[in-house]
């Protein structure tokens, strides 16, 4: 049970972003700006699909189970991996995944990131940026896994619920952020 | 040096901001929200809030973060000022109430492993007089330092060692509270 009355019914992170839209609405401007919009500037290399792995990945490490599970299934929308097979292989390990070799040197740097800031090393940025990462991707990995480690914070610190074993309720959520962005409101 | 060209000589999370003021902008927008105006119901003084965001930043070992935001504490307490030292030495001996004792333990809860904030460890909280905005303001403040300390940490922005510079800062944040730089 929530640790705060929620509103019952609306699952994960909606719920309390429900109970305080003035914090809401800077968090998902946030991950609007980080996962969706930058993926279309010209100095970024990462697409919407990988930003949305790099998210999948973090939140498996801190083992949130709504934010895996609906960030996954958004990266798999995304990537066509209509099995999440793919979610599943870089969950399970990043470095066997069919990934790019940019994409593993920055899931490296996600999870350094994930344990602690200090964690992140000049031979890691170095290899990412042999791998073809620019400024603005190194930057913007850097920030998806350290707001990641807020979400998941917020989501399980007040104990929040989240359907289990229906992939495809977080399927047609997933639709929905992919057609319409991350929302103040929740659709329901 | 920080591990990306910044083109800038800011410290901390100001160089961040000035550098991507497109991610900036929600990023001090939050903590406005979260430290100086709060959930409705919550009894968390500005103070209160800057000691819980420099304690999790301690427990981070974020100095930038910590040394800031314990100053605009420190500014923001006045006279009883020296509460916030007690506290990043040790809240359970530290002079402060029974309330913010307990929601400092919830912060401790989500830095370290945010599943491990228990009915038990909220309930205390709850029975030490803190209100649902109290817990839900003070589990999103420690969540969203892990996301600052991190993005401080993880491009590696530079850390300002003169305590002057911090007590600047403390009395900036706690008058104008977090309003984007502009660039020079």
């Amino acid at each position: 049970m929530p640790h705060i009355p929620l509103p019952p019914g609306i699952p994960g992170i909606r719920g309390p972003m429900n109970y305080s839209p003035e914090t809401a609405r800077p968090m998902n401007d946030l991950a609007n700006v980080l996962l969706r919009t930058n993926a279309h500037h010209p100095d970024s290399t990462l697409s919407e699909g990988e930003r949305e792995l790099i998210a999948t990945y973090v939140s498996s490490q801190n083992d949130c189970y709504f934010c895996q599970t609906i960030h996954g299934a958004v990266a798999s929308h995304h990537l066509g991996d209509e099995d999440w097979s793919l979610v599943s292989a870089v969950k399970c390990d990043y470095r066997q995944a069919p990934v790019s070799e940019k994409m593993k040197a920055l899931l490296t740097i996600a999870g350094s990131v994930q344990k602690g800031g200090k964690h992140v090393t000049a031979q890691q940025i170095d290899a990412a940026r042999l791998a073809g990462a620019t400024d603005r991707d190194l930057h913007d990995t850097v920030l998806i896994a350290a707001a990641f480690c807020m979400f998941n914070r917020y989501v399980d610190g007040l104990a929040t619920t989240a359907p289990v074993d229906v992939p495809d309720f977080y399927r047609m959520r997933a639709a929905g952020v992919v057609a319409n962005g991350y929302a103040a409101s929740d659709p329901g | 040096m920080a591990h990306i060209q910044l083109n800038n000589d800011a410290p901390g999370i100001r160089s961040l901001v000035l550098y991507r003021p497109d991610t900036g902008k929600p990023l001090y927008e939050l903590a406005q929200a979260l430290l100086r105006a709060g959930s409705p119901d919550s009894t968390l003084t500005d103070a209160e809030r800057e000691l819980i965001a420099a304690y999790v930043s301690g427990l981070n070992c974020t100095s930038f973060c910590r040394n800031s935001h314990a100053a605009a504490a420190r500014y923001l307490y006045g006279q009883e000022r020296d509460l916030v030292d007690q506290v990043l030495a040790d809240p359970e001996t530290a002079a402060v109430s029974g309330k913010l004792n307990a929601l400092l333990v919830i912060a401790r809860h989500v830095t370290e492993d945010a599943r491990t904030v228990s009915e038990a460890v909220a309930g205390a909280a709850r029975a030490a007089g803190a209100t649902d905005g109290d817990i839900h303001d003070t589990v999103l403040i420690a969540a969203s330092f892990c996301m600052y300390n991190r993005y401080v940490d993880g491009l590696a922005t530079l850390t300002p060692t003169d305590p002057a510079a911090y007590e600047a800062m403390g009395e900036r944040m706690g008058t104008l509270g977090y309003v984007l730089p502009k660039p020079h």
